[in-house]
């Protein structure tokens, strides 16, 4: 009964034939690399959730030096870029929804006279509110910036305008990334995504592809077994997600200058649990489908949740708690927080445990469902 | 008297839904013995195949293979069987040596790279080592196949069709080495289509709808068919076979070149028959039925039986 146990000769056997497979297979192995070289550049470069110079049109009703006090510091705010000065109310309207301005800003008439008249006249802006994200940190500047904006102009017996201070004060710490910079948002969690996109599609692949072209029927027949097959073939990926990892990590160092507050070689580790994670779930998919097709599209299937309820692009609180469950279930929602963790907060390993437990949960369930369908007969 | 059985199967039966199979299979194969396994596409010889080396379960049935029993270890039947797919699988992005080397290794062959090496040898494979399987021939696939299959020096190797698609002589050479072996003590279980390789096997069965119709030698076979052949030679052949299709006694009628086998079990309405057509210069002559005249009958008779 020795061929019911584990045998490493065999399983040896497996990993030095993936080996020479994936060495062959120059095209795959191309896109290992390139696909985190490409989700590098475009979330790293060309995703900003904090978008500044957003253009803007200005109608001046009354023009005064309270007029030009305030255009001249909304320039400055960075968030605003006067693109335009129109004269109409309708003109304004129109650019708003042609898209041409991302802002209006009114200036009624009479501005000047009911300020100095204590009537707390109102400065109407108009946002194009479809992209909610694009609009609120701008927003939110311009109502910080109203309350000083005049200070200068309002000298003498006029000081008594100025915005007065509330009962209390209220102080804002921006921790682990004060200058909200998206990038150190994006980076470490790109690292998760693309394991997760590569990882998963690589192995689905993998018993697919043995079935489809007839081999598996050869491998079935002798004594290999299931979990010799299994592991062997995760061996050699594996070391293709450390590939993957150390080409962002490093960018992440010289090109993002993403801090790196915590231990890389406890990141590293983390990493080896998730990458068994991605590996498990491809594996358990691979027996799952009857072509490499299916293959494909289950993992693509599971991708959609990752990416969009893992916390990566959208805030995960901000998800209903249906959402967040399965956010929950995933390995790359826990994975994110982690790197995140590790990477701007300076985690520990017990501030992380409570994130890695459940990748580590994940990985068993999912390698048992892998062995258990494959089957050791054709059946 | 039971170690010289290779294979001794009883009651074996496979069903995929409510489509059986194969129904209620009894081989024995002795060691040293080259079996022949023939019968029409689909007929179950695949699918009897796959459960000899456990790569099926059966869903009625016991025996043993090489002695040990075919349910319960599956993993010793592996070690020692060396199974030829019908279609190649080995792999075609590893070079010839890579996957010989592979396969040595999933076997735990002892003293690997020798094995190899003098499997390669023995291919005449020894020059081309490094080129990759998928740039192979048909003929040179399907050696390299069967050195793979051999690399683990198995008691028993189950060939399904391993001649399909391969050229005369390369054929004759892969049967030599076939007798090679079996004279060594090797046991063969060989499917095939070919009439000649059927004469080849010591001996044969016949499957047709997952039912085993005949067994013995060929010539037990063609004996036990009880099939008279007439040849028939002359002009309007053609003619004479449409109008004797039908007739009392004549089962099939097939075209040799120019000549008309005419056959049936029932010998005298047969020879009746032959009176009846024997003008026109047409010459009637009984001749030796031949194998394929007795699967040919025995195929037609089991589509009436069963597919009906």
């Amino acid at each position: 009964m020795t061929s019911h146990a584990f045998n490493l000769r065999r399983f040896w056997a497996v990993v030095v034939k993936e080996f020479i497979q994936m060495r062959r297979d120059r095209l795959t192995f191309g896109m290992m690399v390139g696909i985190p070289l490409l989700q590098l550049i475009l979330f790293g470069f060309a995703i900003n959730m904090n978008p500044k110079h957003l253009p803007t049109a200005v109608r001046v009703a009354d023009p005064s030096p309270f007029a030009r006090s305030l255009i001249w510091s909304l320039r400055n705010s960075d968030y605003f870029a006067i693109t335009e000065v129109v004269a109409t109310e309708a003109e304004l309207r129109e650019r708003l929804k042609q898209g041409r301005v991302q802002f209006g800003l009114t200036i009624p008439e009479d501005f000047a006279r009911r300020l100095l008249r204590g009537e707390r006249p109102a400065l109407l802006l108009e946002a194009d509110a479809t992209d909610p994200a694009a609009t609120s940190y701008a927003v939110a500047a311009l109502t910080t910036l109203a309350e000083t904006v005049f200070d200068r102009d309002l000298q003498g017996p006029h000081a008594t305008l100025r915005a007065k201070p509330g009962p209390v004060e209220v102080r804002i710490h921006r921790l682990y990334n004060p200058d909200i910079i998206t990038q150190f948002n994006v980076v470490p969690g790109l690292l998760g995504v693309v394991l997760t996109m590569t990882m998963v599609i690589i192995t689905a692949l993998a018993i697919t592809r043995e079935r489809e072209r007839g081999t598996m029927e050869n491998l079935l027949a002798t004594p290999v077994r299931p979990g010799e097959v299994m592991i062997g073939k995760l061996i050699p990926y594996i070391l293709v997600g450390y590939v993957q990892v150390t080409l962002i990590l490093l960018a992440a160092r010289f090109l993002f200058d993403v801090p790196m507050l915590g231990s890389v070689p406890l990141l590293l580790a983390v990493i080896l649990a998730f990458i068994a994670a991605n590996l498990a779930m491809g594996i358990t998919f691979s027996t799952l489908a009857h072509n490499q097709l299916q293959a494909v599209q289950m993992a693509f299937f599971y991708f959609l949740p990752n990416i969009l309820l893992s916390g990566f692009m959208f805030p995960f609180r901000g998800m209903p708690v249906w959402a967040q469950w399965i956010g929950e279930v995933l390995p790359l929602t826990h994975f994110i927080r982690i790197v995140r963790g590790i990477a701007l907060k300076g985690n520990g390993v017990p501030d992380i445990l409570p994130d890695l437990w459940p990748i580590g949960l994940f990985v068993v369930v999912m390698l048992s469902v892998a062995i258990n369908r494959y089957r050791q007969t054709l059946d | 008297m039971k170690d010289d059985l290779a294979i001794d199967v009883r009651g074996i039966t496979k069903r995929f839904g409510d489509r059986t199979v194969v129904n209620d299979i009894a081989l024995q194969v002795r060691r040293g013995e080259i079996y022949g396994f023939l019968g029409p596409n689909g007929s179950g010889k695949t699918t009897f195949l796959r459960m000899l080396c456990g790569l099926l379960t059966p869903d009625a049935g016991s025996g043993t293979c090489l002695g040990f029993d075919l349910r319960t270890r599956a993993g010793e039947i592996k070690k020692h069987v060396g199974y030829m797919t019908q279609r190649f699988s080995f792999y075609e992005d590893l070079s010839i040596e890579e996957n010989l080397d592979f396969i040595a290794r999933i076997y735990g062959v002892a003293g690997r790279r020798e094995a190899v090496n003098r499997s390669l040898e023995a291919l005449g494979l020894a020059a081309r080592r490094r080129q990759l399987a998928g740039q192979l021939s048909g003929g040179w696939k399907q050696r390299l196949a069967l050195a793979a299959c051999m690399i683990h020096q198995p008691a028993l190797l189950l060939l399904d069709e391993p001649t399909a698609g391969v050229d005369p002589k390369a054929r004759r050479d892969f049967w030599e080495e076939i007798h090679r072996l079996a004279a060594e003590g090797l046991t063969v279980l060989i499917t095939t289509h070919y009439m000649d390789e059927a004469e080849r096997c010591h001996r044969l069965a016949y499957i047709a709808y997952g039912n085993l119709l005949t067994r013995g030698t060929a010539a037990e076979v063609v004996a036990a068919a009880g099939l008279t052949t007439w040849e028939v030679s002359g002009p309007g052949l053609w003619e004479l076979a449409e109008s004797l299709r039908g007739r009392p006694g004549v089962e099939q009628v097939v075209a040799f070149g120019n000549t008309l086998h005419v056959s049936g079990r029932d010998a005298a309405a047969l020879a009746a028959v032959a009176g009846e057509f024997s003008a026109a210069g047409r010459a009637w002559r009984r001749v030796e039925s031949g194998l394929e005249d007795v699967f040919i009958s025995l195929m037609e008779t089991a589509r009436d039986n069963w597919a009906a």
